[in-house]
């Protein structure tokens, strides 16, 4: 596989940073993968900007930050507009409209996904909107299975959240399958 | 899935090692970037039957610990810059009288309250010479979690062995990242335990009287024995002597045991240095940039090598001087303003080839910053 740099981008408490470790962790312990992950640490909590890097590859991995993503995620328009001038030539950027408008044509593909929407409308649970964003970009990537996603929030929720869990992702996969 | 297979903070790794280590006291007061080691053994400790406390402040934790290995444990406090300063003066009490105990600095940006948030490695002279007065002191870090682990676990073993102690100079980027450990198993690193006297109790202890082979037993505070301890200069008994016969004695000690055993505490990694014609010396995330340069250079065919310290005091000088011996250039990076290139200009026998490539905005030096200085020293320009 090629290596994968990710960007997760969005405001404090949208789940992002919980997001980009799962995606990581996942690929150590389910897929047997090498990945990083680091975060900007900042004075921002919930309502500041925050910024999660992950980094997947079969290789080992020196460098942990990612200075142009392959793939770049925004989840506020603050986010979008600081961020996407990094993204790599022929990368992609996944963003939620009811977030993000996007103004200036990147070179990357564009993925414009309704995702909190299709969470309100089918869960109306804004919680497990990282979850259907984390969907997304692994079906659009391809870089892990969805059952180790499963397999990590198995170890950190109790059993009663998992249904929700278990359909954001779904969703997630479905909107990037339309796509 | 293996569940000796860990996906954590560098923190995490520190505290995995240091409960594997056999780590049964920690005090310290929290502060970023070190906090997590802090948060994960409160809940760890209490699982191995060790104990957690959170003291007022950074000199009182410093203090705990030292009371605490005094009664026979290991023990650890963790803190960062601002609180690394505040410990120097117990630190140096540790020094003086023997103390095995290990202390965790994950350094950010400073002076002062600096840039709490962001990397730096600009402790590394502090870790030296923080503490007043003439002395040796012990200091390793790491760039990755696997080594963060096995080198928190040699720490108390050298902590154990020379009675003294010593300082684990992490940074933000490998504290604060998040990347794969596996734990391995009980006994696959083998483990220093306290050396305890022979002396039966009603018998006189001299605590500080050296066996044979240089060693001091110890003997568990408020047991058996009773015994004195001082930061002044002392006599085997560890009672005040201000003999200049004593303090000269007692001065050379506490600084040949450390130096004589430079060579088998410099802990090191290499990476292409046979041919190498430019050598990078680096430790913590720094040497994660770097060696991303050399991975990337070589298979473009520049002959550029790592050698990646993880001893930083005593510094291993004649191993630099080894490595470094047939590069035309030699290049520390680091994220200070030359704190260690000081050191490695010292130990080659060219001091004009050694170069700094740095970065101190608190910002991770990239593997680009590397190239581009390079480029530079070669006068090929950016």
């Amino acid at each position: 596989m090629e290596r994968c740099r990710i960007v997760f981008s969005g405001s404090g408490g949208q789940g992002v940073i919980t997001a980009a470790i799962l995606l990581a962790e996942a690929a150590v312990i389910e897929e047997g993968l090498n990945a990083v992950q680091t975060q900007v640490y900042g004075a921002a909590a919930r309502g500041g900007a925050t910024r999660s890097d992950v980094i997947v590859a079969e290789e080992e991995i020196f460098f942990p930050k990612v200075l142009q993503p392959n793939v770049l995620v925004c989840l506020t328009q603050e986010a979008y507009n600081k961020f996407y001038p990094i993204i790599r030539p022929g990368g992609m950027l996944i963003t939620d409209p009811r977030y993000v408008k996007i103004e200036t044509k990147v070179d990357a593909r564009q993925r414009e996904l309704e995702m909190f929407r299709a969470v309100m409308d089918r869960i109306g649970k804004p919680i497990v909107f990282n979850i259907c964003m984390l969907g997304a970009v692994i079906r659009l990537t391809g870089l892990i299975r969805p059952e180790s996603v499963m397999k990590m929030l198995e170890r950190r929720l109790p059993p009663a959240f998992m249904d929700m869990n278990r359909q954001a992702l779904q969703i997630g996969i479905e909107l990037a399958e339309a796509a | 899935m293996k569940s000796n297979v860990k996906f954590v903070q560098g923190n995490e790794a520190c505290v995995e090692g240091a409960i594997y280590a056999g780590l049964k006291f920690f005090a310290g007061y929290p502060i970023t970037p070190s906090t997590e080691i802090a948060e994960a053994l409160s809940a760890r400790l209490p699982q191995v039957g060790g104990k957690f406390i959170q003291m007022e402040d950074e000199i009182a934790s410093m203090c705990a610990i030292i009371g605490a290995s005094l009664t026979g444990h290991k023990v650890m406090t963790a803190t960062s810059g601002p609180g690394f300063s505040l410990k120097q003066e117990a630190l140096g009490y540790a020094v003086m009288a023997e103390i095995p105990c290990v202390v965790v600095n994950v350094q950010r940006g400073g002076p002062s309250t600096g840039n709490p948030t962001h990397v730096a490695q600009g402790d590394v002279m502090q870790a030296r010479w923080g503490t007043h007065g003439d002395h040796a002191i012990v200091a390793m870090t790491a760039s990755n979690h696997q080594d963060v682990f096995a080198v928190t676990v040699e720490a108390f073993n050298i902590a154990e062995t020379y009675r003294t102690p010593v300082v684990l100079l992490f940074d933000e980027v490998v504290g604060h990242m998040r990347e794969k450990l596996v734990i391995p198993a009980p006994g696959e690193i083998p483990l220093v335990e306290r050396l305890h006297t022979s002396v039966p109790g009603g018998v006189d202890y001299h605590p500080y009287l050296p066996r044979e082979d240089g060693r001091l037993p110890m003997s568990d505070f408020g047991g058996v024995h009773r015994y004195n301890v001082t930061g002044l200069f002392h006599d085997m008994w560890g009672f005040p002597s201000d003999n200049p016969g004593v303090v000269h004695g007692l001065l050379r000690h506490l600084v040949d045991k450390i130096e004589n055993n430079t060579y088998q505490m410099a802990r090191y990694k290499e990476f292409c240095l046979e041919d190498a014609d430019t050598v990078l010396v680096s430790y913590g995330s720094s040497a994660r940039s770097a060696l991303h340069v050399v991975r990337n250079r070589r298979a473009r065919g520049e002959r550029l090598g790592l050698l990646e310290l993880q001893t930083l005091w005593p510094f291993p000088a004649a191993i630099v001087r080894e490595k470094c011996a047939r590069a035309r250039s030699v290049v520390v990076v680091e994220m200070n303003t030359g704190q260690i290139m000081r050191e490695v200009k010292a130990a080659v026998s060219d001091p004009e080839r050694v170069f700094l490539a740095n970065r101190i905005d608190g910002t991770l030096i990239t593997p680009t910053d590397i190239r581009n200085i390079l480029r530079l020293i070669q006068g090929r320009g950016v």
